[in-house]
């Protein structure tokens, strides 16, 4: 052995003092021809003893040699480009760590661009081209004897991982495409398919190896951020190939559970986004969950609870594979308990954002839906009162998304925990959330491997279909054609049907009085009667202001305490618009009759809220402007009809003699002549503010009694829902009585309230 | 919607006044025959039949002979110009109206006081058959005329209970020389009758209340019935003389009193007891119009072979209308 060392450690020492002095073409070439030997998979190569002495000691001094000699005017030193070609031969030819290592040590050594930069950044993509790579990391999951490996091994890793942000650093503009990352890392993770690929093979042959480097490269890449380029690549091909072998899969499941424990995290998201669905993650993943703290961890806690960027697939995928053995289950029932105490807890339903709230009951329903009868059985106390405490709070939220997410949630878990019991149904709007929560609430069929399956074998009943339609569309075809006339239906444009209602057969009442006498009619059988009442009452109202004074808060009264009887179209609407007239019609009366009841005993909320509505629409009628001159019984008409107020007054004022000034000025009209003409302007008409001498009568008694709870109605305590209602009111209100006079006291009143109000929960 | 982009409803082309009682029964005659200015017939209340001219939009001469009692269906014969006029006074009149006549030529005594309207079919020139209710309650009987004798009676099975004809409509396939008759009862079926065999074909129960009126398309073996409920139905019969309900339309109102399709088969209309007539679209189905011009009942309605749809009602009005005229 010492003979041979030295021997090669001669001829390598001669061969790099004639590299570095001389400046003949032949020589060079003999010199690197005669290194070359040494080099693995050469022609008459040099004995193997030579070779591994090389390779271990001398290789990086001559690679660092060839580096230093490099320039434009050495390589014409040979022409035909032979020394160019050589001298890249030993860069991809001899082992490749060394090899990357003096490539990146150079391009690293160098400033600023360069003939000899250029050259080097293309070796380094000639090397990443021809899968020197895979070499670099396959001999890295060797066993290896030698010192110092590990921290060879870690910058080895460093410099494999950094490589786009060290080439980008050094090249600037002329980078090249294979070096950007969004190239480089699905080169890397093609490499780590191979690299993988041997392992199996060398496992196969009985032979020892460690997939450690490949994890730590995956686990740096992925902490960079970059989980998605190397995942795009790694996991299909890992899905491919740990279908049906045992062998594979246990790489895999070494590869992850390699990975450090800080970068766990990023390589397990990566994995769960990666992963078409449960099956494939539990054949990537294997057991790890069980095995591993740390992956437990980031499974069971960090991924469901500490954040809530997963996709509703994400969670499926993650849930589904904690579903999948018998030895996970028991974990995803103890993540069903904990999110349920999360989901039911009033601290997190108050402080955690509506997307995390809708997240965890994402959870929680995928949990469900994976769940069966027996271990649902085991927990069902510990669930119900997460439950029950959880629909509590949230029903009791202002916001109406948190609202439907407890409905929602809460039908599914009572129905999967009381299949037997009546089942509990709230009202909600049919929207795409719910639809979408309850869709994810019904467990999938067992064998839905339709995701993983992907394009590659089509489900047969999916071939077939296109037929279906085609045979099915035939006697349609048929039943078509057999109807001899081939008339279009263009010719019958059908003329509007609308007024195609239903005929009542009694006649609306023509007076007031006789409507609140219809309405407080509780015999069953006069149900047209009521109807024409409360439809026809609204325009009475407005023709008969006088009649209307004369019961005024009677009228409100029945109006406010008529309960819906029959379903008569826009019931709501037609009871707040006759309530508004009233209130109209005669403001102080009915308002301090109102705001009287809006703080009395025996009112429902719906009843108290009407009241506050009823206010705001009536102020803001008052006070429009315009309102005065218009007779009422246009009033349906629409802002056209308000031309001029005074119209009326002048041609009953003078209905004999035009007004003087009409003449004159038509005359002065007749006598100018103009250049142009501007459209004719309409001074907006001015008047008094109806509502401002009633303003008073609707703000102050209703802001009077705010904080004085009843027996029945708490406005700072649970009905804070009126609350919100008064505080809109009164605001509108004061709004509306803007530039009066009691403007100021209002103001006043309104800052006292809202000063009460700085700590409500709600704010 | 789009229904901004509809049309407004029309309005009637003219509207013929002067019955002095209610509207019972119309029917078109003429307009391409040779014989002159198209007529439009209707029956009253009062018991008098009125001939309008529909050139001059007035009445041309008035029928009496059904002593007062209401008139409920007319219906001209092809040879000549003769009508046929029912009564309530159990009087099935023909009228010869030749040459400015006007003289009940003949006469066939009814057995049935119900409001059930009779039906014809011409055989051959001078010869046709009649149905008409017969004596017992669910009898309909078939008479050859001009002879009168009385072919069969057509009598449901004991067990059947389909209450009395309401209405009736006699027909004959292009194909085959049977006649043919369909029978609206008053539980709300409609049954097929094989006048030949004198046994029901089919009988299809489509309606919840008493069938009020019937037509039915012998091209396209598909006829519709309107009740006293809020439904048409549209029923086909197929190959083995079954009938089958192809689609039930609900309307807003209940009550339908008349129907009929236009002679073009494109359309067809309905008399409401809601005021109101309705235009269909005779293949689709599609409503296309509701035309609410009367201010009482329609009791019934006509179409003339040129298109012109005739309605009359309780106000004692019978309104004309031009709709989605021929092309």
């Amino acid at each position: 052995m010492e003979p041979a060392r030295s021997a090669v450690g001669l001829s390598v020492r001669e061969a790099v003092h004639t590299l570095q002095s001389s400046e003949d073409g032949g020589r060079v070439l003999s010199v690197l021809g005669s290194l070359r030997r040494y080099l693995r998979g050469a022609e008459e190569p040099a004995l193997p003893d030579e070779q591994e002495e090389f390779a271990a000691k001398h290789f990086s001094t001559v690679l660092r040699c060839l580096v230093g000699r490099l320039s434009p005017r050495w390589l014409q030193l040979s022409p035909g480009g032979r020394l160019e070609q050589l001298w890249g031969s030993f860069f991809l030819e001899g082992p490749a760590d060394q090899a990357f290592l003096v490539l990146m040590e150079a391009i690293e050594g160098t400033v600023g661009p360069s003939f000899h930069l250029m050259k080097m950044a293309q070796l380094l993509a000639r090397f990443l081209s021809e899968g020197r790579m895979a070499a670099l990391m396959e001999e890295q999951c060797r066993p290896q004897t030698k010192p110092g490996f590990p921290l060879l091994q870690e910058t080895l890793l460093s410099k494999v991982v950094s490589l786009p942000d060290h080439l980008g650093n050094r090249l600037h503009q002329d980078n090249l495409a294979q070096f950007f990352p969004q190239n480089y890392f699905p080169l890397l993770g093609e490499e780590a398919v191979r690299v993988l690929q041997a392992v199996v093979d060398s496992l196969r042959g009985g032979l020892h190896c460690s997939v450690s480097f490949v994890s730590r490269v995956l686990g740096k890449v992925c902490i960079q951020g970059r989980h998605k380029e190397i995942l795009g690549r790694l996991v299909p091909q890992l899905t491919a190939l740990t279908q049906g072998s045992c062998l594979w899969q246990r790489v895999c499941w070494r590869l992850v559970e390699q990975v450090p424990d800080g970068a766990m995290e990023a390589v397990l998201a990566g994995l769960v986004e990666a992963a078409p669905g449960p099956e494939v993650l539990s054949r990537l993943l294997g057991n790890l969950v069980v095995k591993n703290k740390k992956a437990q961890f980031v499974m069971t806690r960090k991924l469901l609870f500490l954040q809530y960027r997963c996709t509703t697939h994400m969670l499926q995928s993650l849930l589904g594979y904690l579903a999948m053995d018998n030895q996970r289950r028991p974990l995803l029932i103890q993540v069903l308990r904990e999110l349920l105490e999360t989901w039911g807890s009033r601290s997190a339903v108050r402080h955690t954002p509506l997307a995390q709230q809708r997240y965890i009951s994402t959870a929680v329903l995928i949990c469900l839906a994976h769940l069966g009868e027996p271990e649902l059985r085991d927990s069902r106390e510990e669930l119900l009162a997460s439950m029950m405490a959880g629909v509590k709070c949230r029903l009791d939220s202002s916001l109406p998304a948190v609202r439907r997410l407890g409905m929602i949630v809460a039908e599914v878990i009572s129905a999967r925990i009381h299949p037997e019991g009546p089942p509990l149904r709230f009202q909600y709007e049919d929207d795409e959330l719910s639809r979408e929560m309850l869709a994810l609430a019904t467990p999938r069929p067992a064998g839905d491997s339709s995701l993983e399956a992907g394009g590659s074998s089509l489900d047969p009943g999916v071939a077939e279909t296109p037929a279906e339609i085609v045979e099915g569309s035939v006697p349609a075809a048929g039943l078509q054609g057999s109807d001899s006339e081939l008339d279009s239906d263009d010719e019958f444009v059908p003329y509007d049907m609308s007024g195609d209602k239903e005929l009542k057969s009694s006649k609306a009442p023509q007076y007031v009085r006789d409507c609140m006498e219809a309405l407080t009619t509780f015999e069953g059988k006069d149900m047209e009667r009521w109807e024409a009442a409360l439809q026809a009452l609204e325009g009475l109202i407005h023709r008969n202001p006088e009649a209307t004074r004369e019961v005024s808060v009677e009228l409100a009264k029945v109006l406010l305490h008529l309960e819906e009887r029959t379903c008569v179209a826009g019931f709501e609407k037609l009871r707040q618009r006759a309530l508004v007239a009233v209130t109209v019609t005669d403001p102080a009366r009915v308002a301090e009759h109102l705001t009287s009841q809006f703080y009395a005993l025996n009112y429902s909320l719906r009843q108290r809220m009407d009241i506050l509505d009823v206010l705001t629409l009536a102020a803001q009628e008052l006070s429009r402007p315009g309102r005065l001159g218009r007779s009422p019984q246009h009033s349906s008409l629409g802002p056209g009809t308000q031309s001029s107020p005074a119209l009326p007054a002048s041609q009953s004022g003078s209905a004999m003699a035009p007004d003087w000034r009409v003449v004159v000025e038509n005359r002065i009209r007749s006598k100018t002549r103009r250049f142009s003409k501007g459209a004719p302007r309409q001074e907006p008409a001015g008047g008094p503010n109806e509502f401002a001498s009633v303003a008073g009568c609707f703000f102050f008694p209703l802001i009077q009694h705010f904080d004085r709870p009843l027996v029945t109605f708490n406005l700072l305590g649970d009905d804070q829902l009126v609350l919100g209602r008064l505080t809109h009111t009164l605001g509108a209100l004061m709004y509306l009585a803007v530039n009066t006079t009691v403007a100021v006291p209002m103001g006043k009143a309104l800052l006292e309230f809202v000063w009460a109000l700085r700590f409500h929960v709600d704010t | 919607m789009a229904a901004p982009l509809l049309p407004p409803p029309p309005d009637p082309q003219f509207v013929l006044r002067g019955t002095q009682s209610a509207v019972n029964a119309l029917h078109f005659c003429g307009g391409t025959q040779a014989q002159g200015c198209p007529l439009l017939f209707s029956g009253s209340q009062s018991g008098l039949v009125h001939i309008w001219s529909l050139q001059t939009r007035r009445a041309v001469a008035t029928l009496d002979g059904h002593g007062g009692q209401s008139v409920t269906w007319l219906q001209t014969l092809p040879q000549g110009p003769q009508l046929l006029s029912q009564g309530r006074d159990l009087q099935l009149c023909l009228w010869d109206l030749a040459e400015g006549r006007n003289t009940i030529v003949d006469s066939v005594h009814l057995k049935s006081v119900g409001f059930c309207r009779s039906s014809i079919l011409v055989e051959e020139q001078l010869r046709w058959m009649l149905a008409v209710p017969g004596k017992d309650n669910d009898e309909v009987q078939i008479l050859e005329m001009p002879s009168k004798t009385s072919v069969c009676t057509l009598k449901p099975e004991a067990d059947a209970k389909p209450g009395m004809p309401m209405c009736l409509g006699l027909w004959q396939a292009d194909t085959s020389l049977r006649p043919l008759l369909l029978v609206g009862y008053e539980d709300g079926s409609v049954a097929l009758w094989d006048i030949s065999e004198r046994k029901v074909c089919s009988r299809i129960a489509c309606h919840g209340e008493p069938v009020m009126g019937l037509d039915f398309d012998s091209q396209k073996a598909r006829g519709i019935s309107g009740s006293a409920g809020k439904e048409l139905a549209v029923w086909s019969l197929d190959g083995q003389q079954a009938l089958q309900v192809r689609h039930i339309h609900e309307l807003t109102n209940p009550g339908i009193a008349d129907i009929m399709i236009r002679p073009d088969r494109k359309i067809l209309a309905t008399a409401g007891w809601d005021h109101r007539i309705r235009i269909f679209h005779w293949r689709t189905m599609k409503p296309l119009a509701v035309l609410a011009f009367h201010s009482a009942s329609v009791h019934c309605v006509a179409f003339a072979a040129d298109g012109l749809l005739a309605a009359g009602s309780k106000d004692q009005r019978i309104s004309i209308w031009s709709l989605y005229p021929h092309t």
